[in-house]
């Protein structure tokens, strides 16, 4: 078990190289360098133009800035942003509270879902239910997610005024300061009536719009592992002893079927947190996503560098946990050395 | 009143070519504490038949039964829910494939403790101790330590002892073991089959065994139902059938055994079960017997009378000769 842990904590190492030389180049691919994108069309004195980019360190050798920015992340510094001046570790631990509360929403939106409809779909095969609820997944797997955010916005929140259109709070009638940085938490301890609720009410759409890809995954993927598991003889063993169709279905088979499925489910960090991106753009959500796109636009390297290295290492981090996680389910691996 | 009492059992399956008539018209009765063998070749339905009688059959299957009772209860107007408060209970089953009949995500005890838990009002502790007791009745050593085990932590041998634990945990009335040794090695086969046989025995406990291995229904059974293609073409005493079995296939079968081979050469039926396109219009068998008439290839054959184990035959064999049946004709 332990050696199994140091392998695969050793197998990380190699993709954390690659994607540091990935981030690097391809931040440098976009067209323009910060100062041009600061200045815009004014245009700069070539002079003052030099200077700035000796102070940012961009007059040097592409290798020597790689060189410089490698020893720093080694050393665990990820840099100072171009436009705010602050360390990117300081502003990536302020906003990544919301991208996790949003994301964390998200997931569990597709897991209470996905699993129960994904199960009840394989119990039910070929019938009404089970064609509209794969129909159903095969739609929101397809649609873009920000066209889904804007019909929700446009009937939720617009046609219906059920839920806010943007933001994670309603800033006129509450404030308070963040302490753990995570809205439903601090709107509890702010112990202002009507907060939490409006905490909610604002997670609502994004975590819908973020939740619908990871949820229509999960669905197929529950629903394919359990009817193979379903013809499986020990489920018609837990039929013999005269256990009740729940207990068969939600506990022999289900079992066995979760386990490639909370494969995919930590496969879905990944594109949870590339939704994010989209989703928080989308619902003015001021979490990592939205500060990498207007990194984008502002050319902030370190902090688009940062900030990809940063995500990137959560979904490793993820990945691995879920691989952990897998062979606590499974006896087979547990025990197999 | 037998324990168990099928009349007319058919199964039919639904498939994509039409209905499949699986199991067609068997009759079987077991008293309490007998021990009645099935036999047939693989396809031959007598699988399908006891799934029916457990009702675990998929719900493409469709079973109907002039009668289907246990234990004086009817078991075709059972709701589910009171089905399986029998299924588990008073009637266990025990599977081809030990290793994979067992669920791999628990635990050999928790699979053990389970149906105790379901049906019989006992306590933990007491649930535990019945299954330490359970696992020494079928031979396994160290059954404290063998209960915390999972399934792929167990031989194939080890396997069934524990799914034998499993169907005993109860004290069922009636057990039907579906072809126990077939997925074992040829070594623990006759271990598993002589601790069968030793806890009928002892337990008193009625048991249908499935096979299609004659000299297991030689050396163990009172009584046999022979199928052939879903229908149940002879049913007498273990004894009778070896002396004089009636039905052309039983004779095929007992002559095409190592033991009562006199030639150099192994006889063998020539042919094979008839499938679900190929179904001949009269006996099922006639395409194989060496006795068909052309009567037997255009009618159905009628039953024939105990006497003559009920064979299904246009003309049953008495020793080793067909006659032409005055009784059903």
């Amino acid at each position: 078990m332990f050696r199994f842990f140091l392998r695969r904590v050793a197998l990380t190492l190699p993709t954390f190289v690659a994607l540091m030389f990935v981030t690097f180049v391809a931040v440098r691919l976009v067209p323009g360098d910060p100062i041009e994108a600061r200045t815009g069309e004014r245009g700069i004195a070539p002079e003052r133009l030099a200077m700035l980019r000796h102070e940012l360190g961009l007059d040097q050798p592409v290798w020597q800035q790689f060189l410089h920015y490698a020893n720093g992340i080694l050393h665990g510094d990820f840099g100072v942003s171009i436009v705010t001046k602050t360390p990117i570790l300081h502003e990536f631990a302020i906003l990544f509270p919301a991208t996790l509360e949003l994301a964390f929403c998200g997931l569990i939106f597709a897991i209470v879902l996905g699993i129960p409809a994904g199960v009840i779909a394989a119990v039910k095969r070929g019938s009404i239910f089970d064609h509209s609820v794969m129909t159903v997944a095969l739609a929101g797997y397809s649609m873009p997610i920000f066209w889904w955010g804007l019909l929700l916005i446009m009937f939720m929140s617009e046609y219906l005024g059920l839920t806010p259109v943007s933001g994670r709070m309603d800033l006129i009638n509450y404030y308070f300061e963040p302490v753990t940085g995570f809205m439903l938490i601090d709107s509890l301890l702010s112990d202002q009536e009507g907060a939490f609720g409006a905490a909610v009410s604002h997670l609502i759409l994004p975590s819908i719009v973020l939740g619908t890809i990871p949820l229509a995954v999960i669905a197929r993927m529950t629903r394919s592992s359990m009817l193979e598991v379903l013809s499986e003889d020990y489920v018609r063993t837990a039929r013999a002893k005269g256990l009740s169709p729940l207990r068969v279905v939600g506990l022999h088979a289900l079992r066995n079927a979760l386990i490639p499925v909370v494969t995919v489910i930590g496969l879905q960090t990944g594109t949870l947190l590339a939704g994010a991106v989209l989703t928080e753009t989308i619902f003015a959500w001021p979490g990592v996503g939205k500060w990498l796109i207007e990194s984008i636009s502002r050319r902030d390297y370190p902090a688009l560098q940062g900030g990809i290295m940063l995500i990137s290492g959560i979904v490793i981090l993820v990945n691995l946990i879920v691989d952990l996680l897998y062979v606590a389910i499974n006896p087979r691996i547990r025990h197999g050395g | 009143m037998p324990l168990l009492s099928i009349r007319n059992l058919s199964v039919t399956f639904a498939t994509s070519r039409g209905p499949f008539r699986a199991v067609d018209g068997v009759d079987l009765d077991v008293e309490a504490g007998e021990l009645v063998a099935i036999v047939g070749e693989s396809g031959s339905g007598k699988s399908v038949a006891m799934l029916a009688v457990m009702g675990l059959l998929p719900w493409t299957a469709k079973v109907t039964a002039d009668r289907l009772s246990f234990d004086g209860q009817d078991l075709a107007t059972l709701t589910p829910r009171e089905r399986r408060k029998i299924i588990g209970r008073d009637i266990a089953m025990i599977f081809q494939e030990p290793m994979s009949s067992l669920n791999p995500c628990f635990t050999v005890g928790f699979q053990i403790r389970e149906a105790m838990a379901a049906h019989l009002d006992l306590s933990r502790a007491q649930r535990q101790a019945r299954a330490v007791e359970l696992l020494e009745l079928v031979g396994i050593p160290e059954p404290v330590r063998r209960l915390k085990a999972f399934p792929h932590q167990l031989s194939g041998g080890m396997s069934q002892r524990v799914m034998i634990a499993m169907a005993l945990a109860c004290r069922p009335k009636l057990i039907i073991a579906d072809e126990p040794t077939t997925a074992l090695d040829v070594t623990i086969q006759a271990q598993i089959l002589d601790l069968l046989l030793r806890l009928q025995r002892e337990s008193g406990v009625g048991l249908v065994l499935i096979t299609h291995d004659m000299g297991v229904v030689a050396e163990t059974s009172q009584r046999v139902c022979v199928q052939y293609a879903g229908q149940q073409i002879e049913m007498q005493t273990t004894r009778g059938l070896f002396r004089d079995p009636h039905h052309p296939y039983t004779s095929a079968l007992l002559a095409a055994l190592p033991e009562r081979a006199h030639g150099r050469l192994l006889p063998s039926i020539p042919g094979v079960v008839p499938g679900l396109a190929d179904r001949p219009k009269g006996c099922l068998f006639s395409p194989r017997c060496r006795f068909a008439t052309d009567t037997c290839r255009t009618v159905p054959p009628p039953r024939a009378s105990a006497a003559l184990g009920h064979a299904l035959c246009h003309t049953p064999l008495v020793d080793g000769v067909p006659r032409a049946q005055e009784i059903a004709a």
